[in-house]
């Protein structure tokens, strides 16, 4: 296992490169430059070489690749030019904040998800069943950020329970019934077609489990239906139903950038939308990196789960 | 079924029991002393003399002052940290009288060693705290060739040639004046902890969340309203809008067009202002159709400017005359008057030209500061210009792509394009735009080489003349032949919105579009 896990840890390696390499290659071929964002109407081409300049943006281009590069395997992600603050500094606090968003989505998902797919498997053609699988047709049908504008408008400007957006009060308490009370309608609205997706996925792996031989020795020999489904049909659902978990929790990461820009909520998905708009360079190019290898990180981390959960995978 | 009744009273009882857990307190209003206001964007920097955008001059301009400010609803100079100054006969020399007894909010006091401080910082490339910049809008001060503290209270500025728009750029942003021992304390963090004299001191930055500035008791025009206001960051405008009707915040900059009716409630205050803004098409005049004036003039009188200011843009602008916005009533030309709409005229005049049926390449943005709505507007400029038989097609661009196709000149690539300004001098855009000498390989604007020597004459002289009357003289005659040689389609004047709850009073809007939140008081 220990063999498993550090071969797919050095394959990791090049595809780490290969993203800095691309999206800085993006960065530096896409129409527009920092120096010309930040000055605007005044953007002569006197004024953009000499802002350019003292950004560093004047070496030539493989060159600048390298000193990114190098100063990034030293912890050094640059200054971002637009928000005039350390890159890393930037990320990590906004990276605490999707994390915040997407996890409690991704437990919502796996946690109602899973549970719908389970009801539904067990009363197949019911009408439990069928109010289930209406409602996750519903779910999945309706993009997230509409959603979440219909929410807004409902919950926050005509019945005034909720905040509108953001993550705390601007006003005293940044406490946590706070964060969890603007936190409600963004993890909602993003959890919705992830839930619907693994509720689908886990009706029909629990349906083929329970079409299976130790299912029927199990209730022939008594145990009651409760213990058949949650306990055993379900245990052995589980290994098909973890790769979806894991496919799902990717959507639900990529899924918070249209949900951050309805609710301001500070992410890293927001962040990434304004710094390519202000061509922030080295925000975006650490942005990107930073989160790709968060997702290199977690595909590896589900892999191994799989393959602990079954041996066949093993390789 | 016993598991499916479980799971749903389960389900259901978790459920209410978040939901009462949170929600049942309804959401407070704003706190009584507090102004809570929704800008655009997270500024950049609260240093003066490093930041360029509009949203971050509305805080700044409440946190400092400048030797001299806009007068009350005007873009007419009056004394600030300057009580009065002299102008010497060539105009290269401006000797100011600083006003006594001005303390930074750091306590350090505020001479002119501290006014010095500040434009030696930004122009010298040597001295000690430059490399607290970039600072990109610097070259507004390029005359400035040095300045001296006479004395405590003297400070002289010596400018290498005459310079008319000196005093109204030391009215702008740029010209703000930070504490040197703050500056000298925090160095290059000192965008973050930023010490002026202004009527409110800076109190905390939270990233993506606010920036709280404080009242200071002690201002030097009378301490402000409210004890503390609170900046939002809050980019996307439909949640903007939701927020302020939910009451989460009590001003609104910056409301989109389609909003406007969402707050006709006796709740909101809707505040509109006019402003140095000009919404135009760039015409190429050096080759294809509009390198003739007639079909130049043709395109003026085929658009309904009317509708679109009414329909696409809500009546959120006004209908442009000439180069020169209203908003600089000293310099504007009261007489001109807009092209009428008269797609019969434009279709005479095309036949006149023989340009009936041509082809028009016309370059569309998608975004961008002061550009409105470009997209719808592109497309309805698109349907006028065919109605008088003009096929024209449309090439849609992101913002700074658009910048990247447009400043470099039109040549070769475009017949029109949609650009906007806003400036804070009479002057400067059509200096940087209509002169022979600002065609963009001469590192200036003139996108579409409009030039006529007339005009270059004009607004050099103008640039030269220290006197108000003769400068307004010049850029009258300026705008009148500019509107007949018609080198641009004149479109739109804009009018900035602001919303505000029924609690707050005394808030205005300038034509500047700074945001001056002293005397604002709230129920």
């Amino acid at each position: 296992m220990t063999g498993y896990i550090l071969k797919r840890l050095l394959s990791a390696i090049p595809v780490l490169f290969g993203i800095t390499l691309i999206v800085f290659l993006i960065m530096a071929l896409v129409p527009g430059d920092p120096a010309t964002a930040i000055l605007g109407s005044y953007a002569t081409p006197e004024n953009v070489a000499k802002l350019n300049k003292e950004l560093g943006l004047d070496a030539p281009m493989w060159q600048r690749y390298f000193i990114w590069l190098g100063n990034m395997l030293q912890g050094d992600f640059g200054q971002s030019f637009a928000l005039n603050r350390p890159v890393l500094d930037e990320i990590l606090e906004r990276f605490s904040a999707t994390l915040i968003l997407a996890g409690t989505a991704f437990i919502l998902c796996a946690v109602f998800g899973v549970a719908a797919g389970v009801i539904s498997a067990a009363n197949q053609y019911g009408a439990a069943d069928k109010a289930i699988t209406f409602v996750v047709l519903l779910g999945i049908s309706i993009p997230s950020f509409f959603l979440g504008m219909m929410m807004v408008l409902l919950f926050a400007v005509n019945l005034r329970w909720l905040p509108v957006s953001g993550m705390v009060a601007i006003y005293g308490g940044s406490d946590l019934p706070d964060i969890l009370k603007h936190l409600i309608m963004p993890a909602l609205a993003l959890a919705v077609v992830a839930t619907g997706v693994v509720a689908r996925l886990s009706r029909s792996a629990m349906l083929e489990v329970l079409r299976q031989d130790f299912i029927r020795t199990a209730r022939a020999k008594g145990v009651h239906e409760g213990q058949v489904i949650w306990r055993h049909a379900l245990r052995a659902a589980m290994v098909s139903i973890i790769p979806v978990l894991g496919i799902q929790a990717g959507f639900v990461l990529s899924g918070a950038v249209y949900i951050e820009m309805v609710f301001q909520w500070p992410g890293v998905g927001r962040m990434l939308i304004d710094a390519i708009l202000k061509r922030d360079i080295l925000l975006v190019q650490g942005g990107v990196v930073f989160v790709a290898a968060c997702y290199v990180l977690f595909n590896i981390i589900v892999d191994v789960a799989q393959s602990m959960l079954d041996p066949r995978i093993k390789t | 079924m016993s598991i499916l009744k479980f799971t749903r009273r389960t389900v259901l009882a978790v459920t209410a029991a978040a939901t009462m857990a949170f929600i049942l307190p309804a959401h407070a209003q704003t706190p009584a002393d507090v102004l809570i206001v929704g800008q655009i964007a997270e500024p950049k920097s609260l240093d003066p003399a490093a930041v360029t955008a509009v949203n971050d001059f509305r805080i700044l301009m409440n946190v400092y002052d400048g030797l001299v400010r806009y007068k009350d609803g005007t873009l007419e100079v009056e004394p600030s940290l300057a009580t009065n100054w002299e102008i010497s006969e060539d105009g290269t020399e401006y000797m100011f009288t600083l006003r006594e007894d001005v303390k930074f909010h750091d306590g350090s006091d505020f001479n002119a060693e501290a006014v010095k401080f500040n434009f030696d910082r930004m122009l010298k490339d040597d001295h000690p705290f430059h490399d607290t910049g970039p600072f990109p809008l610097s070259f507004f001060f390029s005359a400035v060739e040095s300045v001296e503290a006479v004395d405590a209270k003297t400070v002289r500025f010596k400018l290498n040639a005459p310079y008319a728009p000196f005093l109204s750029n030391l009215a702008y942003p740029t010209g703000l004046i930070v504490s040197p021992a703050a500056g000298e304390k925090h160095a290059k963090e000192f965008g973050r902890s930023p010490s002026g004299t202004g009527p409110f001191k800076f109190a905390e930055w939270k990233s993506n969340e606010r920036v709280v500035i404080e009242k200071n008791p002690n201002y030097w025009d009378g301490a402000a309203g409210m004890q503390a206001i609170v900046f939002r960051p809050i980019t996307d405008a439909n949640t903007r809008t939701a927020e302020m009707l939910a009451g989460g915040i009590d001003l609104m900059v910056e409301v989109p067009p389609v909003a406007l009716s969402q707050f006709e409630g006796d709740q909101f205050k809707v505040v509109e202002q006019a402003g140095p803004h000009l919404w135009f098409l760039i015409l190429n005049a050096k080759e294809g159709p509009f390198a003739d004036k007639k079909v130049r003039q043709a395109a003026n009188y085929a658009i309904n400017k009317t509708a679109l200011v009414n329909d696409v843009l809500e009546g959120t602008a006004e209908v442009a005359a000439g180069p020169t916005p209203p908003a600089f009533a000293w310099a504007y030309d009261e007489s001109l008057e807009p092209y009428p709409y008269d797609p019969e005229k434009a279709k005479a005049l095309l036949k006149e030209a023989g340009a009936e049926g041509v082809e028009l390449t016309f370059y569309v943005t998608e975004g961008g500061s002061g550009m409105l709505d470009p997209i719808a507007m592109g497309t309805a400029i698109q349907a006028d210009l065919q109605a008088v038989g003009l096929k024209v097609n449309i090439e849609t661009y992101e913002w700074n792509s658009f910048l990247g196709k447009v400043n470099p000149g039109l040549e070769g690539k475009a017949d029109m394009a949609e650009m906007a300004w806003m400036t804070n001098d009479p002057d400067t855009l059509p200096y940087l735009a209509l002169r022979s000498g600002a065609f963009p390989s001469e590192g200036g604007f003139n996108s579409g080489y409009y030039s006529n020597p007339e005009v270059d004459k004009l607004l050099e002289n103008a640039r030269i003349a220290t006197d108000q009357g003769e400068r307004a003289k010049l850029y009258k005659e300026m705008q009148q032949i500019v509107h007949d040689d018609a080198p641009w389609v004149f479109v739109a004047n804009w009018k900035q919105n602001a919303v505000t709850s029924d609690r707050v009073e005394n808030f205005a809007l300038q034509p500047s579009f700074f945001l001056l939140l002293k005397d604002v008081v709230k129920k």
